[in-house]
């Protein structure tokens, strides 16, 4: 605190050489880090951008031509009087990819959260064998996504899928279910799988902020004679809030980006089809490059508006709340 | 109005044994601090006696009831933190209401006890402000405040005065005493390792040492009379002095001969057979005083000089492994290498048996 506020407020009129020479360094090595950000991310994200404005395709990319919002939108009117909407935004594959995405991510955070939440809640409790436990509760976020959703695949399958197979023999399923390929099950199928694998991401990120918390905290609530879950919603949870924030945000980012696990797991699912899927696409299946960029810049304002409005609402800290 | 009766109370986690069977009779109303070196098992007695852990064996009982398996909230008792844990996303009002607002006090209730127990630590100013906002002592107020409200029989303290700065603490302790005086028939508790706090708050102090209880007793008794050579040690500041001795002779005419010193006639029970046996010889610092005469117990050189301003601090050299500290009137001036020979009077001299139990002075 006393530093932050020594380097925020120096005396009017004083910036000293010191204060100088410390910002030059800071910016000296943020230098290499900022060069590459822009070669890896800005460039191709500037490109993307551009390319949304042309009629561009994979076989001729360098001859593309400006062609305006022609790609989010088109308004032809015919000779008839017949007015045509064209383009990205009037595309009901488009918004239903939307839609998958949202719902996706709405449901798979939400999930994540309240299981992370709990994971991270006896992590932190006092057993034997905590830091084991801890260890083996990462490998399902360790696996790649490829291989984790292969396996998987393979457990869903609807022949000689295991999870059919436990099914049937418990009786609670009469025939077995193409639990990937059927459009009623395939998005369940995924957050299943997403959910399974990234919840040992949220909780441990739930977890440092947990170990945030003073212990004495709790056993000052012991005397006072606050029931568990009361101090679990009281004093918990709002102590933990900041860290819950963060953890939410990352784990929302991803999931409006999800592409690979679905990609795997449902391919050619309507259901499923999320906005990084319809985007890939239309970029390299349907040689519809420009149109594909278009899909993926709006991605892009999307996530960053939902991003920022998060932000704001949420007032998230990202210094932890301290 | 609880006294607390503790009967063997031992506790240990796994196969470390913290506390030895405690025995302790506390009565209503009473100032007792439990003082001791860290490790000593004082906070976990304390914790023991809040019911934050649980008791391995013997009985607890507070107000004549066994509570060995009550709720810390159950037993009547406050506790006051070391490091206050408030808790910070709430303000003080709330943090000294939280408590008995979810124990289903009524507001007007609660709203009236929070603001009782403000204006007696003066802290109505900060009502509504969070725990950053305060200082470390008016962040101890708060943690104090909110034990008030609870209204206990028995008010528990954790070393709540270390993490103060000296005068700060100083302040407070004269305050946990006003307090003391206030709240007629509460039994307050309190922790601590340090002597001066102990010396000054208690009615009676509780000396343990690794688990075990050395002496109880009033803060003036255990100065003067104290059971053993751990408890002699431990209170006063610097520390009693003590060498190595030998019995020279028992009974009525008791005589001590410290190691590289001539024998000193003591007014101690040392039983006839114990002649020969190895003692302890003890002095306290301020009993010391410079002689000119021929009464000197001990004649050495000066090593260091210490000056605290109303007192000073010389450290003779008489030959033994540990020098000799006399707390001296700071208008004497002392040189480095000057020859000084040093006395007191017969009633403070102390002699410990070879397990370092006090021989009882006479």
């Amino acid at each position: 605190m006393a530093v932050a506020e020594t380097i925020a407020a120096p005396v009017e009129g004083m910036r000293s050489d010191l204060m100088r020479q410390r910002i030059r360094s800071a910016w000296i090595f943020l230098a290499p880090m900022l060069a590459v950000l822009a070669l890896v991310a800005g460039w191709p994200l500037v490109r993307s951008i551009y390319f949304s404005f042309t009629d561009a395709s994979l076989s001729n990319i360098e001859a593309a031509q400006w062609i305006g919002f022609e790609n989010y939108l088109s308004v032809t009117t015919l000779k008839s009087g017949r007015v045509i909407y064209d383009g990205l935004l009037a595309d009901p594959i488009w918004w239903r990819a939307v839609w998958n995405t949202v719902r996706f991510t709405i449901i798979s955070v939400t999930l994540e959260t309240i299981f992370g939440t709990i994971v991270a809640l006896v992590l932190n409790a006092e057993f034997r064998g905590r830091g084991i436990v801890r260890a083996a509760i990462l490998i399902p976020w360790a696996i790649p996504t490829v291989v984790s959703a292969k396996m998987w695949s393979w457990m869903l399958n609807d022949q000689f899928g295991i999870i059919n197979d436990i099914l049937m023999n418990l009786g609670i399923i009469s025939s077995k279910i193409a639990w990937t390929a059927n459009p009623d099950t395939a998005m369940a199928a995924v957050l299943l799988v997403d959910v399974w694998k990234t919840t040992p991401f949220m909780a441990l990120l739930i977890l440092a902020g947990l170990q945030m918390v003073p212990g004495d905290i709790y056993e000052a609530a012991k005397i006072d004679g606050v029931h568990p879950v009361k101090v679990f919603f009281k004093v918990t949870l709002p102590l933990i809030k900041p860290a819950l924030m963060v953890a939410v945000i990352f784990r929302m980012l991803d999931a409006l980006r999800i592409f690979d696990l679905i990609y795997v797991l449902t391919p050619n699912n309507s259901q499923t089809k999320t906005m990084s899927v319809y985007a890939r696409e239309n970029l390299f299946d349907f040689d519809k490059f420009a149109y594909g960029s278009a899909a993926a810049t709006f991605l892009f304002l999307i996530l960053a508006v939902i991003t920022v409005v998060y932000i704001v609402v949420g007032r998230v800290n990202f210094d932890g709340g301290r | 109005m609880a006294g607390l009766l503790l009967r063997d109370i031992k506790k240990a986690y796994g196969t470390v044994k913290v506390l030895h069977g405690i025995d302790l009779d506390i009565k209503s109303g009473e100032f007792i601090v439990f003082v001791g070196p860290s490790g000593c098992g004082k906070s976990t007695l304390l914790r023991l006696i809040a019911g934050l852990e649980d008791i391995t064996s013997g009985t607890l009982q507070i107000d004549g009831k066994v509570v060995n398996q009550l709720a810390p909230s159950k037993r009547g008792i406050a506790m006051v933190f070391q490091s206050y844990a408030l808790y910070p996303h709430m303000t003080v009002y709330d943090n000294m209401a939280f408590g008995m607002k979810l124990g289903g006090g009524g507001k007007a209730e609660v709203d009236q006890r929070v603001r009782e127990a403000a204006e007696i630590l003066q802290i109505t100013p900060y009502l509504d402000r969070l725990p950053k906002q305060l200082s470390g002592g008016q962040r101890q107020r708060v943690a104090i405040g909110r034990a008030i409200v609870r209204d206990p029989k028995v008010f528990l303290f954790d070393e709540p005065l270390s993490n103060l700065d000296a005068a700060l603490r100083v302040q407070t302790r004269i305050e946990i005493n006003k307090l003391h005086e206030r709240m007629e028939g509460v039994t307050m508790i309190y922790v601590t390792h340090d002597q001066v706090e102990a010396m000054t708050l208690a009615d009676r102090i509780v000396v343990l040492n690794a688990g075990r209880v050395e002496q109880v007793g009033a803060p003036m008794e255990l100065y003067h009379n104290p059971d053993n050579l751990f408890v002699a040690k431990f209170l006063g500041s610097p520390s009693m002095n003590t060498i190595p001795c030998v019995v020279e002779a028992g009974g009525a005419e008791a005589r001590v001969r410290p190691n590289g010193c001539e024998p000193i006639r003591v007014k101690a029970a040392i039983p006839e057979s114990a002649a020969g046996a190895k003692a302890t010889f003890g002095v306290r610092p301020e009993d010391l005083e410079i002689t000119t005469g021929d009464d000197a117990l001990f004649r050495g050189t000066v090593d260091i000089v210490e000056h605290l301003g109303e007192v000073t601090l010389v450290y003779v050299d008489i030959g033994t492994d540990e020098p000799i500290v006399a707390k001296l009137d700071s208008d004497i001036p002392f040189a480095k290498g000057e020859p000084i020979a040093l006395t007191s009077a017969q009633k403070h001299l102390q002699v410990f048996d070879e397990k370092g139990v006090a021989y009882r002075r006479i």
